[in-house]
């Protein structure tokens, strides 16, 4: 489904709103320990949809997409993802985890292989691809990233913003249907900011389903359908891009909009 | 010197030689030896020791030695050096023990196969390795037939009661079951230790604790007495395999917490990111946690492996003879009085060899897997 178009996306979903969600979570808590870190999540996101996340540190915008995955357990709530519902079954787990891809702030690639067998590693062992197969996905994906030359090389002997291009194409060797990114470009030099986000852009373009954790507003303003605001917990406003930077709603968002253009 | 105009374009500049008290052997000599006062003397403080006692020491190793003889006074009536002659007639018995002469041959078959397993484990550039692995896999079994005998299947060879093994091949025999098994049953350890699943993780915390706690001349002891009051009575339970038990577990033990310093050095969004992709637990540790861990771990490992086979001489105290147990036994023949020092060098060169063997090789595999992500 990653290349429908929107305009078809929106048609199915206002005859079946629910079927068509690709995310669906509903009045979701999650604590750690006696910490109430998520208060009452509700976010609904439809299939091609692009979802831009901000607000301050510690708000709990990483602990609300690696729920989505069961990187994170949530204690009360439903989160449907692609119509599997997330308990502590483990069939649905490996089901919704082989639907999602994540791509971490630090990369997390595999140090002890190649790019080319980080790539490989999950089509074979989890879908069970032939060798081959594999590979030569993979290398497509890599040529998509522009990194095909770097594919026998290891991960330690990339730059930040190849080893991050390599964690997408990682991920996407998967062929997920929903892309969760986590502040991917927050551990990146200026200069290798851009380089990962012409990607991300590529692949927002290409119809993926995404949620992104970002602070780079100025994707947010190019991709994003929806821009998301959190703070302590809670989502405080949701709106799209524009009336979102032209017109926020909330005083915390107007103060964390403030602060962060500022620079 | 420094010249107004460049003679090269820029980019263009060719390598040229270094200069000559950068490399050679003076260089070499002024920068390791001779560095600074301090090093001038030890130089010269080494230079002197070395002096004064390597002449003597080779003349007794080599030049005065004795090598071949019929007893004690063809070394006495040669003079003073080291009499090899009384190494070299019980050379058979440091290699075999009491093994029967005439099924020798069984011994050096299992050595041949062993340094065949031993390749495919070792290198990893080696022609159809994965079959290699398997045979690997299956040499403990096929060896210890061969030397303890019996029948499979259609092959039969005589019995040799393990009360006759003894020497090198007891050594090797207890140190390649101890490293063998202690390994994979270290790893499993190690994650049981780590396991969400309390009642594994306190069998395997409770297990580790109980070995490291009671030494292994304990252990040993237990083997070789005690067992037999907790089997039912009439069980046979051959004194050897109670001691390869005991080896292996208490190999493993340490094992285990070598191998979980390893594992607790493997960053967390590893494990994440092998969960993203949808992988299951064990081929997360497999292909993921697992290599990087053992990686970090080798020292630890080979130190272990080392400490292993040097215990395998404790064997002596509970009557099995190893190399130094038939040493100390050869000691007594009054037709060889007074040559405990031969023997003593001889069976610590044996172990030397061994153990320097293991750990340069771990030096080579470190250096081997080296991917460059210590940046
Ligand atoms: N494993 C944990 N145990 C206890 N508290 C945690 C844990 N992980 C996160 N927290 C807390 O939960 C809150 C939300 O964390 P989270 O990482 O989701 O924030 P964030 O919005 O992603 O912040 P940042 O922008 O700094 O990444 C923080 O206050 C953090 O201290
Ligand atoms: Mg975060």
């Amino acid at each position: 489904m990653p290349n429908q178009t929107d305009g078809a996306n929106q048609n199915q979903a206002d005859q079946n709103q629910n079927a068509n969600l690709a995310i669906n979570i509903v009045a979701m808590h999650k604590w750690y320990g006696e910490f109430h870190v998520l208060k009452d999540i509700n976010l609904a996101v439809t299939s091609g949809e692009r979802i831009v996340i901000c607000g301050p540190s510690g708000s709990g915008k990483s602990t609300m997409i690696r729920c989505i995955n069961r990187l994170e357990e949530h204690q009360q709530g439903d989160i449907i993802v692609d119509g599997v519902e997330l308990t502590n079954d483990l069939k649905n787990i490996e089901t919704v985890r082989r639907e999602v891809g994540m791509v971490f702030q630090h990369f997390n690639l595999f140090p002890h292989l190649t790019v080319l067998e980080n790539c490989t590693l999950a089509p074979i062992w989890v879908r069970k691809t032939p060798k081959s197969e594999a590979v030569e996905a993979a290398m497509k994906y890599l040529e998509r990233v522009k990194i095909p030359e770097q594919a026998n090389k290891f991960p330690g002997q990339l730059s930040g913003g190849q080893q991050q291009r390599v964690a997408i194409a990682r991920s996407l060797c998967m062929n997920p249907r929903i892309m969760l990114f986590d502040e991917p470009t927050s551990a990146l030099d200026p200069e290798m900011i851009k380089e990962v986000l012409d990607v991300m852009v590529e692949l927002a373009q290409e119809g993926m389903t995404m949620l992104c954790v970002t602070h780079e507003m100025g994707f947010a303003k190019t991709v994003a359908n929806r821009v998301i605001f959190m703070d302590v917990g809670e989502i405080i406003e949701e709106n799209t891009p524009d009336r979102f930077f032209d017109h926020p709603q909330h005083d915390r968002t107007k103060l964390f909009l403030s602060q962060i253009l500022s620079h | 010197m420094a010249s107004n105009e460049k003679s090269y374009a820029p980019g263009q500049h060719p390598d040229l030689p270094a200069p000559t008290n950068l490399v050679g052997p003076i260089a070499w000599i002024r920068g390791n030896l001779l560095s600074s006062p301090t090093n001038i003397v030890l130089t010269a403080l080494a230079a002197w020791f070395l002096y004064t006692i390597l002449p003597s020491t080779l003349n007794w190793l080599f030049f005065d030695a004795v090598f071949t003889g019929e007893d004690r006074n063809a070394c006495r009536a040669a003079g003073e050096g080291a009499c090899w002659a009384f190494i070299g007639e019980r050379f058979k018995l440091f290699t075999y023990g009491f093994y029967p002469l005439e099924q020798r041959w069984r011994v050096n078959l299992s050595f041949v196969l062993l340094c065949l397993a031993m390749v495919p484990v070792l290198f990893d550039k080696v022609p159809y390795r994965q079959y290699g692995l398997y045979y690997a896999m299956a040499f403990p079994f096929i060896a210890g037939w061969l030397l303890v005998g019996g029948n499979i299947l259609v092959l039969e060879l005589p019995i040799v009661p393990t009360d006759k093994f003894g020497g090198i091949m007891l050594t090797l025999v207890i140190g390649v079951t101890g490293i063998a098994f202690s390994l994979p049953l270290g790893i499993l350890l190690a994650l049981g230790r780590s396991s969400r699943l309390p009642l594994i993780r306190i069998f395997c915390i409770g297990f580790i604790e109980f070995i490291r706690g009671v030494p292994l001349i304990t252990l040993l002891f237990v083997a070789s007495t005690m067992l037999s009051y907790f089997l039912p009575p009439g069980t046979k339970f051959d004194l050897l395999l109670r001691v390869l038990i005991m080896v292996t577990l208490f190999a493993s033990a340490y094992m285990a917490e070598v191998i979980r310093g390893g594992l607790q050095a493997i960053p967390n969004g590893q494990i994440e990111a092998g969960d993203a992709l949808g992988l299951k637990y064990w081929p997360a540790m497999r292909l993921i946690v697992l290599p990087q861990a053992l990686k970090i771990s080798i020292p630890g490992i080979v130190n272990t492996f080392i400490g292993l086979y040097k215990d395998t001489t404790l064997v002596i105290i509970i009557g099995l003879l190893d190399p130094l147990g038939i040493g100390r036994a050869s000691l007594s023949d009054p037709k060889w009085t007074g040559l405990s020092n031969e023997v003593y060098l001889f069976v610590a060169l044996f172990f030397f060899i061994s153990c320097f063997a293991m750990s340069r090789y771990s030096l080579y595999l470190e250096g081997k897997l080296e991917t460059g992500h210590k940046r």
